[in-house]
């Protein structure tokens, strides 16, 4: 009796959950096969598999000048802005956990105030725009070169650090620059990887700064352009489907191929570091979690 | 020679409790960045008490007090329903919420090890993509020519579902993303308590006869609980916040009645009619109640858990 009980109790727990799985991944599995699938059959209706192989579609979106130059700022957005951000908060973090820092305690109060206070979206428009930040690359990386939460997260894990070895290496004359650089930091390799990929993600997935304040086609990030796409009432993407159209022959395109190629190299970059830096992703927000 | 006079200073000053100024201004640059990110804006709060216009200079703008937080006491139903839907789809979120510890239970119940991971891997997936990308995902399955309607086509339906442009139902719709996107994340919080519990529990209940329910509904449950308390605290105070691009995609002008938050009632105000000040006073006016909700129920949480959230 017992023994049926936990069997099915096991089954449709398994059964649950694979559910849920199929529910989280099968979206990205169906703009894939659609993406992939040749335009003029696609029409019918797709669900598990692509319907006649065709990769006219990114062939052809990557001719679109602006959309290869989206994802180049895209990238060198994540790139640099997570560099940035590491080497800031990084820094930063040893300096605050120096008990002997002039002023330290003030610093570390007015940095942990910033996680509560949100000045909103106007004073913080106007801000951008008075700091002549609008139309500018370093409106991505500039902003977020230091984040409360990651420095306050370093902090606790450099604290955890034993102190032998940064006494060791300073009477051997490292300074404190040094020691940073060759003591701590290399042993911050954990927390710097967690820092590293939520930054990275971060970066990857804003626009809401590119939306407001960057008008320049040239700065254009990956997701607005895709936004764009999905909110101009198909009219970008037509005009783009009957332009490809017109200039190679046989070439049949329809803005949904279009949105689902263009949702597919947003993605992909996601999709493709994701499975690898997952257990990082876990270790982050466990070094992260709240008290409780 | 120079290292020895380095740490012997160090020490020195550590005894005498002398601060190094050195130290600090290497921490300048942040400190700067910092101040100018994350405390300059606010300054940006005394444009609220201006008439102030796009293109005129503050100091030619008449000071007008409070009267941009005035009007949105006596007037604006726009505002009202703002607060109405940020409120109910808050409402909806934390009503959903217990659904990750759910998850975080089955998660736990599995016996390999391999499964566990599998699940693990591709439930917290959707999280890490933008808002956008959800949209755009939501688009190709749920328009009129989305995957769902074509379906339904093929079955021999009459009738069609569209939820991106059906009012009735976009609270719901909207929350049910939001489960979707967050729940294998928020579950992993819960999979780490549910691991710290200690399994000595869990041995003495086997002992004593319970079965895998019992032992889920009088130890793992528990055990969650004080985790749940403080998350569920942290909702409470956020709960005029909402993840603004959500709504801001999905926004469209046959469900604006029932999508718009206080976030995009601000932008509109604001970026779209250009009325900077009231839309400052907007946005002030949700800060404090943030911070009020805050300061709030961490007292709450002092006095039921003897520890405070912040």
């Amino acid at each position: 009796m017992s023994l049926t009980r936990i069997r099915i109790f096991d089954i449709l727990n398994y059964l649950l959950l694979a559910l849920f799985v199929v529910i989280c991944v099968y979206p990205f599995y169906y703009v894939l096969i659609y993406s992939i699938s040749s335009p003029a059959k696609v029409a019918q209706g797709i669900f598990l598999l692509p319907a006649g192989l065709d990769f006219t579609t990114y062939k052809s979106i990557l001719q679109l000048p602006y959309i290869v130059n989206s994802f180049f700022i895209s990238a060198a957005r994540t790139i640099v802005g997570t560099m940035l951000t590491i080497l800031c908060c990084s820094l930063f973090s040893y300096l605050i956990s120096k008990p002997e820092m002039a002023l330290r305690k003030l610093v570390y109060r007015l940095l942990v105030v910033t996680l509560y206070i949100n000045a909103g979206l106007i004073p913080w428009y106007i801000t951008m725009k008075m700091l002549h930040l609008n139309n500018n690359f370093l409106l991505y990386v500039l902003p977020s070169a230091v984040s409360g939460y990651y420095v306050i997260l370093m902090k606790t894990y450099i604290e955890q650090i034993p102190k032998a070895l940064e006494e060791s290496a300073m009477i051997d004359g490292a300074g404190y620059l040094t020691l940073f650089w060759k003591v701590i930091f290399p042993l911050c390799k954990p927390i710097v990887a967690t820092v590293a990929i939520f930054a990275a993600v971060g970066q990857w997935n804003n626009w809401m700064d590119n939306y407001f304040l960057v008008q320049n086609q040239n700065l254009k990030t990956m997701q607005l352009i895709l936004y764009e796409y999905l909110n101009s009432a198909n009219a970008l993407a037509t005009m783009d489907a009957a332009s490809i159209t017109r200039n190679a022959q046989n070439v049949v395109l329809t803005p949904e191929s279009i949105k689902m190629a263009t949702t597919m190299l947003v993605a992909l970059p996601i999709l493709l570091v994701y499975p690898f830096l997952q257990r990082y992703f876990v270790k982050g927000i466990m070094l992260g979690a709240v008290k409780g | 020679m120079s290292s020895l006079t380095l740490a012997q200073s160090r020490r020195k000053n550590k005894k005498s409790g002398k601060k190094s100024w050195y130290l600090f201004g290497l921490a300048v640059p942040f400190i700067i960045c910092m101040l100018l990110f994350s405390y300059f804006p606010v300054y940006g709060w005394i444009y609220a008490f201006f008439d102030y216009k796009p293109g005129i200079p503050l100091s030619m703008t008449p000071f007008v007090g409070l009267d941009n937080f005035k009007e949105f006491f006596d007037s604006s139903p726009d505002l009202i329903n703002a607060l109405i839907n940020t409120l109910a789809m808050n409402f909806l979120n934390l009503l959903f919420s217990p659904l990750a510890i759910v998850f975080a239970i089955m998660v736990n119940e599995v016996g390999s090890g391999k499964y566990k991971k599998f699940v693990q891997t591709f439930s917290t997936l959707p999280n890490f993509i933008s808002w956008v990308l959800v949209y755009s995902l939501a688009f190709a399955f749920f328009s009129s020519e989305g995957l769902i309607n074509t379906l339904f086509g093929k079955l021999g339906f009459s009738w069609a579902v569209d939820p991106l442009a059906h009012e009735g139902i976009t609270w719901f719709f909207q929350t049910m993303l939001t489960i979707w996107k967050t729940l294998g994340w928020n579950a992993i919080i819960y999979i780490a308590a549910i691991a710290g519990i200690d399994s000595e529990l869990y041995d003495a209940a086997r002992v004593d006869g319970a079965n895998r329910l019992r032992t889920i509904w009088h130890i793992t449950i528990p055990g969650v609980m004080p985790t749940f308390l403080v998350l569920t605290l942290l909702n409470i105070s956020n709960m005029l916040a909402s993840s603004f691009d959500q709504y801001f995609v999905f926004y469209n002008p046959l469900v604006a009645g029932k999508i718009e938050v206080l976030d995009y009632y601000v932008y509109r105000m604001g970026i779209i009619v250009g009325d900077y000040p009231y839309a400052t006073a907007v946005g002030i006016f949700k800060t404090v109640v943030s911070v009020i909700l805050l300061f709030s129920v961490n007292q709450l949480s002092k006095r039921l858990r003897g520890d405070s959230l912040i």
